[in-house]
C-alpha cells in the first residue's frame, strides 16, 4: 500500500496497480444515511439560483473588462483588472465544475454551454476534464488513479505556491490544448477518457487554440495587449482565488482511504469567495452527494454535520492547519492530517483506513 | 419465455421518481413518470456500479447519483458523456394495483 511503496501518480502505473489490487480503485464510498425523501428535495434542480448567479456574474466580467479598457494606460485599470482576472479565471472554475455535473441549471443545454464557456476561461480541454473529473468523483485522492490532485507527496512548495500565480497552469494547460488539437492524447489521458470520446477532445481544443490564434491576430492587428489581457491573458493574474479556495478541498488529508470525511475539507467562507466558487467549500458533501446542486449544499451541511468531522471555521484556520503538515511531509510523505470523526458517526471499512493511521497527526 | 414477475405496489413508487427491486441475483430500477407511467431498466448505470435508484428522475430523464450520468429511462438511451452505453430497458405492466416486469 501507499505506506511502503513510494507514491506513484501517474495513471498507469504501480500505484495504480496496488489501487486495482486492493480494491480502492471503484470502491464503494462511505455515505451519511438521508432519507429518500429528504434527499429528492435537496436535489431538485432549478434554472433560477443559477440564472440569478450567471446574470451577477456576466455583468460584473461585462462592466470590469469595461471599466479596465476605459482607464488603459492609466493605475486606474489595475482594480478593474483585478476583479475582471478573479471574475474570469476563478470563478469561472467552480461554474465549470457545477456545470460539468449538470447541476447548477435544470435545463441541460444552459449547463452545456456554461460548461463551453467556462471550459475555455480556464483553458481546459471540456471533454478530457469532465471524464477527469468523473474518475476523481470515484477514485477521490487514491494515489494513481486519481487525475486531479493537487498537491502531491512529497509536497512541492514552491510548485504550489508558485499556482497562486497561474504561471504553472498556464505553462501546463497551453501546451496541452496545442497537443490534443494534434491530435495527441497522452497514456493518462486515454486511462480515463473512453476510446470513443476522444476525437472530441481533439476537435474542442482545436476550437480553443483557434479563438487563441484569433485573439492573438486581433491584438496584432489593433497593435494592443489589451485583447490578451482580457483573453487568456487572466489565466496569469486572475487565477489565486481559484487556487486559494480549491487547494483547501483535500490538502495534508490522508490518501488511500474510502470515506470522503477523511480526504476532504469543508470550510467556513465570507459570502464573496462562496460566491465565486459556488458553495464548493461543503467539499466534504458535495463529494458524498454530487447530485446536490450548489445552492442546496448549505441545507445538506446542515443535515449531516453531525456525522461530519468539524468543518474549518476560516480559511486563515485552515492553512494554519495545512502548513505544519506540508512541512511534515517534506520529510516523511506518509503523514497526513488524521480527520477526527464525531463520536456518533459510523466508522466506514477500517481496513482501507487504517493503513495509513500509524502516520496521522493526532 | 421471458417470465412476469411482480416487482412492486403502485403506491410504493412515488410520482417522478424511482425505486430498486431485486430478483434473480440481478438489480432492476422501476419508474413512476410524471404522467403516472411505470418503466423498468436495469438497475445499474452503464458507466460504474451505482444504483440508479438512488438517482434523480427528471421529467423523462434518470439521473445516475455517482457522475451525474443521464438516461432516458423509457427508451434506455444514454444521454451523453460520462454515460455512453444505453440502459437495458424491460416490458412493464400494471395488474390489479402490481407492477409487473419481463425479464428475460
Ligand atoms: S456511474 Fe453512473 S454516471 Fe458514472
Amino acid at each position: 500500500m501507499a505506506g511502503k511503496v513510494k507514491r506513484d501518480y501517474s495513471l498507469v502505473g504501480e500505484s495504480t496497480r496496488i489501487a486495482i489490487e486492493t480494491g480502492l480503485a471503484s470502491a464503494e464510498w462511505y455515505h451519511t444515511d438521508v432519507p429518500r425523501k429528504t434527499m429528492k428535495e435537496l436535489m431538485q434542480r432549478s434554472d433560477s439560483p443559477a440564472i440569478r448567479d450567471t446574470a451577477i456574474w456576466l455583468a460584473a466580467i461585462l462592466g470590469s473588462a469595461a471599466g479596465g479598457v476605459y482607464f488603459w494606460g492609466t493605475w486606474w485599470c489595475v482594480p478593474f483588472f483585478l476583479a475582471y482576472g478573479v471574475l474570469y479565471a476563478s470563478a469561472s472554475d467552480s461554474r465549470w465544475h457545477e456545470c460539468g455535473h449538470g447541476t447548477a441549471f435544470r435545463t441541460r443545454w444552459i449547463n452545456d454551454v456554461v460548461y463551453q464557456i467556462a471550459s475555455f476561461m480556464l483553458m481546459r480541454n471540456p471533454v478530457t476534464w469532465r471524464w477527469s473529473h468523473a474518475r476523481h468523483h470515484t477514485d477521490t485522492i487514491i494515489v494513481g488513479r486519481d487525475a486531479e490532485i493537487a498537491v502531491m507527496r512529497p509536497p512541492d512548495l514552491l510548485r504550489t505556491a508558485l499556482a497562486f500565480t497561474g504561471i504553472l497552469d498556464f505553462r501546463y494547460s497551453l501546451p496541452a490544448l496545442v497537443r490534443q488539437a494534434f491530435g495527441k492524447l497522452t497514456p493518462d489521458e486515454k486511462s480515463y477518457v473512453p476510446e470513443m470520446e476522444q476525437h472530441k477532445a481533439v476537435i474542442a481544443a482545436r476550437w480553443h487554440i483557434a479563438i487563441y490564434i484569433a485573439t492573438i491576430a486581433l491584438a496584432v492587428f489593433v497593435h494592443s495587449w489589451i485583447p490578451l489581457v482580457l483573453v487568456g491573458g487572466p489565466r496569469l493574474y486572475g487565477t489565486w482565488h481559484m487556487v486559494l479556495t480549491g487547494l483547501l478541498q483535500h490538502i495534508g488529508l490522508a490518501d488511500n482511504v474510502v470515506d470522503h470525511r477523511l480526504n476532504s475539507r469543508t470550510v467556513y467562507m465570507n459570502p464573496i469567495s462562496r460566491f465565486i466558487y459556488w458553495n464548493m467549500n461543503y467539499h466534504v458533501e458535495h463529494h458524498m452527494f454530487p447530485m446536490v446542486p450548489y445552492h442546496a449544499l448549505p441545507r445538506l451541511h446542515e443535515l449531516i454535520k453531525h456525522d461530519l468531522p468539524e468543518p474549518n471555521p476560516s480559511m486563515w484556520h485552515a492553512y494554519r492547519e495545512v502548513w505544519p503538515v506540508l512541512l511534515r511531509q517534506l520529510k516523511y510523505e506518509d503523514y497526513f492530517l488524521k480527520r477526527e470523526l464525531p463520536p456518533t458517526a459510523r466508522p466506514y471499512r477500517g481496513e482501507f483506513h487504517e493503513v495509513n493511521m500509524s502516520a496521522a497527526a493526532e | 419465455m421471458a417470465d412476469w414477475v411482480e416487482a412492486c405496489a403502485v403506491d410504493d413508487v412515488d410520482e417522478e421518481d424511482v425505486i430498486r427491486f431485486d430478483h434473480g441475483g440481478r438489480s432492476f430500477a422501476i419508474y413512476r413518470s410524471p404522467d403516472d407511467e411505470f418503466f423498468a431498466t436495469d438497475g445499474f448505470c452503464t458507466h460504474e456500479k451505482a444504483h440508479l435508484a438512488d438517482g434523480l428522475v427528471m421529467d423523462d430523464i434518470i439521473e445516475c447519483p455517482k457522475h451525474n450520468g443521464r438516461f432516458n429511462y423509457k427508451t434506455g438511451q444514454a444521454k451523453g458523456a460520462p454515460v455512453c452505453v444505453n440502459l437495458q430497458i424491460y416490458p412493464v405492466k400494471v395488474e390489479a394495483g402490481k407492477v409487473m416486469i419481463q425479464i428475460a
